[in-house]
């Protein structure tokens, strides 16, 4: 019997998630002998055409990561989607939009303007943006449109299986790997992570008092905070009550506070209006000047919340960015 | 009729059982009328309300959102407006980046006893949104 095939695709992503398949180390090689690898460009050689002649479901499962903003990812994802039996958003640009969804605060023309113009390093006096045809020596080059909206994967195809992070802890890689190799799945749709917010595992959770109140919220080079305690009680901003767990608390080991990129939990639309809904509530203050001033010490606010759940927030970004 | 053409804006109204629902009670039984563009949602406390509600309320049409409580020191779960205060202010930084008008989220207090003032807040909001216009949300 030949082995279960294998598909690994990117689209808009940093190649983090890549990275985290690599990541696997040694334990990598019990899935390459288990199964076809038939489809990686990060990695090997393969033409879309190697795709297209599948038969329709021939792939047992493909991890897409990256979020989807060109009419280029879109395509190939909605190809993948028909040869695939199990289509598995790989990482948080794919499962939320990622860092690249923030994009959705802004327009299609400032995104591009700002990156091909503006930028300091840039040069471009003429003011060229990639056009999607050139001609150039008399032949026509094309180049993948890009859509007025950062999508998430699930916004494009019908999606089976997340797998969360920024990038994935490769530990959840494996799992999912195991679960599909022993047709252990869970039902269709889950997050291949915990259920509950990430306090609920951190190691800190016991230094957190009854009640936290906080007369400023402050940035991490504004104080030297204790690597024992929680750090909403030393007034740092941490998205772990609003984020799901299952990370291995990376960040919080390494002293750093949480920035939510496993998404929410299953029990919450908006990672975001969650956070500040928390956040508010631990502002010592019922004076509106005071209120204000505490508020005003958090920069780019809806950055912060939204820094990886833009793209599948409940209005998606700045409702004016555009049509597509 | 003149109006038809008239742009005639979707509100959704939370209001809080004890102060401000009541006070929409005080405005019926009084006979003082407003205009029908709310849809008032009653909620316990003003502090129940959610900043996902106020944002899913937008996502589903509503044009503008009031969210009415106790006035400060009234609550009647001690400090429920407070709450609700400090997280509509910090609600109104992000709806900023989102593109949509702070006019759009109005919180306001109205006591039992205020029915006239129900009557004039609903009318002046729902006036506001209908200058302001529609909320347009392009993306679904």
């Amino acid at each position: 019997m030949s082995k279960p095939k294998v598909a690994l695709y990117w689209c808009s992503s940093c190649g983090g998630c890549e990275e985290s398949v690599v990541d696997l180390a040694q334990d990598i090689l019990p899935v390459t002998s288990a199964v076809d690898i038939i489809f990686w460009p990060v990695a090997m050689d393969f033409k879309y055409s190697d795709i297209e002649v599948l038969q329709d479901g021939e792939i047992a499962a493909t991890l897409i990561n990256g979020a989807i903003r060109m009419d280029e990812q879109e395509h190939i994802a909605k190809l993948l989607r028909k040869k695939s039996q199990l289509i598995i958003a790989h990482g948080s640009c794919a499962h939320l939009g990622g860092v690249v969804g923030l994009a959705n605060f802004y327009k299609r023309e400032d995104v591009l303007g700002e990156a091909f113009k503006e930028v300091p390093t840039v040069k471009n006096p003429k003011g060229i943006l990639p056009q999607v045809k050139t001609e150039e020596a008399g032949r026509e080059l094309e180049l993948p449109a890009l859509h007025d909206t950062v999508k998430t994967l699930d916004q494009v195809v019908q999606v089976d299986y997340y797998i969360p992070g920024c990038p994935p802890p490769p530990e959840l890689i494996k799992n999912a790997f195991a679960a599909i190799l022993e047709n252990k799945l869970p039902p269709k749709g889950t997050v291949l992570a915990e259920k509950k917010a990430l306090c609920d595992s951190c190691s800190r959770k016991e230094s957190k008092p009854d009640k936290i109140k906080l007369s400023k919220f402050k940035r991490l080079y504004e104080v030297e905070w204790d690597p024992e305690k929680c750090f909403l009680e030393e007034g740092i901003i941490c998205l772990g009550p609003s984020t799901r767990d299952g990370c291995g608390e990376r960040c919080i080991k390494a002293n750093f506070p949480c920035r939510g990129c496993f998404g929410p939990t299953d029990e919450v639309l908006d990672q975001g209006a969650k956070s500040l809904s928390y956040l508010a509530s631990l502002i010592d203050s019922d004076d509106e000047e005071e209120v204000k001033k505490i508020i005003d010490s958090i920069p780019d606010m809806a950055g912060l919340f939204y820094r990886y759940s833009l793209a599948s927030s409940i209005l998606r970004g700045n409702i004016n960015r555009g049509t597509k | 009729m003149s109006s038809s053409s008239r742009f005639e804006p979707k509100i959704v109204g939370f209001i809080c059982k004890w102060c401000t629902s009541a006070a929409a009670d005080l405005a019926g039984v009084s006979r003082l009328k407003y205009q029908p563009n709310v849809v008032s949602l009653r909620v316990m406390c003003s502090s129940r309300v959610d900043p996902e509600h106020i944002l899913q309320a937008f996502k589903g049409g509503a044009d503008g959102v009031l969210v009415g409580g106790c006035h400060p020191g009234d609550c009647h779960y001690q400090v429920g407006n407070y709450q609700t205060r400090k997280r509509i202010m910090m609600l109104l930084e992000i709806l900023k980046d989102m593109g949509i008008s702070p006019t759009r989220l109005r919180l306001e207090w109205i006591s039992a006893s205020e029915g006239a003032k129900f009557q004039d807040t609903m009318n002046e909001f729902i006036n506001t949104i209908r200058e302001l216009g529609p909320l347009g949300l392009k993306v679904k």
